[in-house]
């Protein structure tokens, strides 16, 4: 039996749960405005000429990474919810392999965390961020790109914890500071000799890149703003994202199966 | 009657546990049978069928369902069994047809569509008829959480059984419900029986539903102290008992000691007749009787037998 129809139906599941929350979707919405718009808009009027880039595209491209990054590894508290509801077990008794069940975890809170970033994306065409038409179709492969490394870096820090309340008492405290060693408000070009090496092993940092290597390209602020070409940043996205699923879902599986 | 279930020498020790939560159990379940695993909480009912079902590694032992061995080939066993747990895995935030949907993916039964209106008609068909026998068919439609217990039950049971399993784990499956829901939930399971001669696996601390069974095991501190028909457990265990009383205590005492028929305590006496019928001991005793009672174990004093026994 193929686990590829199973492996969408735990993914699609996700999504449908995401369009049947109407507060969730409601600050999907508020998110981009609050930071984009207010933050973005602040910034650029303060220091936008100093700093010689527009500060509005900075934070647009830092937001969009910051939230499929975030939304997706955040999304994987579901895997815990679903044990603590009890429906994990549904899952688990069914004759598809464990692995394919997180995949399924995996691809659906991409979908979550990429319909989620939609309006962030809208937002900045209406503030005018400069993106061309083949900008835009080339942040959707950056985007998926940017969720995939996000959900599973979420795999990896939920297998090390067992319980719902400490997943969403710990995850912000592995979020938080990705926010600034990733650059998401602040430009990260000359960081400290002490914030360098914790800055380049914040996963956040390269899926916020590859965006921006997207979204300056052939751009005169290019070298100001972008820290890595795209291929590099593809390049460690990927082993990251091979090393958080294989770790993170060998040790769920064993953590559900050798109690 | 070939063997459905073979269970050999079964134990289960949870990390950190210091003693075994299963502890050598052995036994076999026939094709279309009706077993019931009894016990009371802490017994090992739930481990033991979480084991059977492949959502936990024994530590030692083996378990074949249906020629798969649970351990090597969990995926072939899976394929085999349908579950109902103890605390309902419904998702209470899709309707009844999106879990029966998502249920009949994952088994692989229709390929994946994201609506109702793109699934085969063959689907529909069987949802829509399902519907109409659960008396659910408006709410089908409606999320999971707007039923009530005995429905979700009934709907678990129904999606349980989508993938056509040979046999069905059922972990106590009418806990929480009322009377009437517990009533209607096993005259379906009857039928579903009847029909598909699924094998039935039941654990339960309701004695009155494992007396319907075709064989119980008790299980008590993880370890099978009983296994037989209703029948056999409660007449290896308990005898027949007489109760009788007279006006004339001493003389009734003394015929009965003189039929070898020993008793406690100063009256009424119960007689244990061994055997005997209670007709043949009446003739035989000639004090005239104030009270005259005949006592026929049932399963929960057999139950409560061996359970009390094990316990001291």
């Amino acid at each position: 039996m193929s686990d590829l129809g199973p492996t969408l139906a735990i993914a699609s599941r996700d999504v449908l749960k995401l369009f049947r929350d109407r507060p969730r979707l409601i600050f999907s919405f508020i998110f981009p405005l609050i930071f984009i718009g207010l933050m973005g808009g602040t910034l650029q009027g303060n220091l936008g000429r100093a700093a010689g880039f527009n500060f509005i595209g900075f934070i647009f491209t830092g937001v969009l990474g910051m939230t499929l990054f975030q939304s997706a590894a955040q999304g994987l508290i579901s895997l815990i919810q679903d044990r603590e509801t009890d429906f994990s077990q549904e899952m688990f008794v069914s004759p598809i392999s464990r692995y394919s069940i997180v995949f399924g975890k995996i691809l659906g809170e991409t979908g979550v965390a990429f319909v989620q970033a939609i309006p962030t994306i809208g937002f900045a065409l209406l503030l005018r961020v400069q993106l061309s038409p083949l900008q835009v179709l080339l942040l959707v492969p950056a985007a998926i790109a940017a969720c995939l490394l996000g959900a599973s870096f979420g795999v990896a820090a939920m297998s090390l914890l067992n319980n719902q309340r400490a997943a969403q008492q710990i995850l912000p405290f592995l979020m938080f500071p990705q926010f600034f060693l990733a650059g998401i408000f602040n430009p990260i070009k000359v960081l400290p000799w002490y914030l360098t090496p914790f800055s380049l092993i914040a996963p956040m940092r390269y899926a916020v890149d590859l965006l921006r290597d997207v979204a300056y390209a052939g751009k005169p602020e290019y070298q100001k703003v972008v820290l890595f070409g795209p291929l590099t940043n593809v390049a460690v996205m990927a082993v990251m994202f091979g090393g958080f699923l294989v770790v993170g879902t060998v040790m769920f599986v064993r953590q559900e199966t050798n109690r | 009657m070939t063997n459905v279930i073979e269970v050999r020498d079964l134990v289960k020790r949870y990390r950190k546990a210091e003693k075994n939560a299963v502890d050598g159990v052995s036994f076999d379940v026939r094709a279309g049978e009706f077993f019931t695993l009894l016990g009371p909480n802490g017994a090992g009912k739930t481990t033991t069928i979480s084991i059977l079902t492949t959502t936990l590694r024994p530590t030692s032992g083996t378990v074949v369902i249906g020629g798969r061995d649970a351990t090597k080939d969990p995926a072939g066993v899976r394929r085999q069994v349908g579950i109902i747990f103890q605390k309902p895995s419904l998702d209470l935030n899709l309707t009844g047809e999106e879990n029966i949907r998502f249920h009949a993916m994952l088994y692989g039964l229709h390929p994946y569509r994201p609506f109702f209106s793109m699934m085969s008609r063959n689907y529909r068909e069987q949802v829509r008829e399902l519907a109409t026998v659960l008396g659910l068919r408006k709410e089908i439609f409606k999320p999971v959480k707007t039923l009530s217990g005995g429905m979700k039950r009934k709907l678990e049971i129904v999606r349980g059984l989508m993938h056509r399993p040979s046999v069905l784990f059922l972990d106590e499956p009418t806990a929480g419900l009322d009377a009437a829901s517990r009533r209607n939930l096993w005259d379906y399971l009857r039928e579903v029986r009847r029909k598909n001669e699924t094998t039935i696996f039941l654990t339960t601390h309701y004695l009155e539903e494992a007396e319907e069974a075709d064989r119980i095991c008790i299980l008590d501190q993880g370890k099978v102290v009983s296994l037989g028909t209703p029948t056999e457990i409660k007449s290896e265990l308990l005898q027949e008992t007489l109760i009788v009383d007279a006006a004339d205590r001493a003389q009734l005492r003394r015929e009965l000691e003189d039929l070898r028929l020993l008793v406690d305590g100063e009256g009424p006496f119960e007689v244990n007749l061994n055997g005997a019928s209670a007709h043949q001991v009446i003739r035989s005793i000639r004090t005239p009787l104030t009270t005259l009672e005949t006592h026929s174990p049932t399963l929960e004093d057999a139950y409560l037998g061996i359970v009390g026994t094990v316990m001291e």
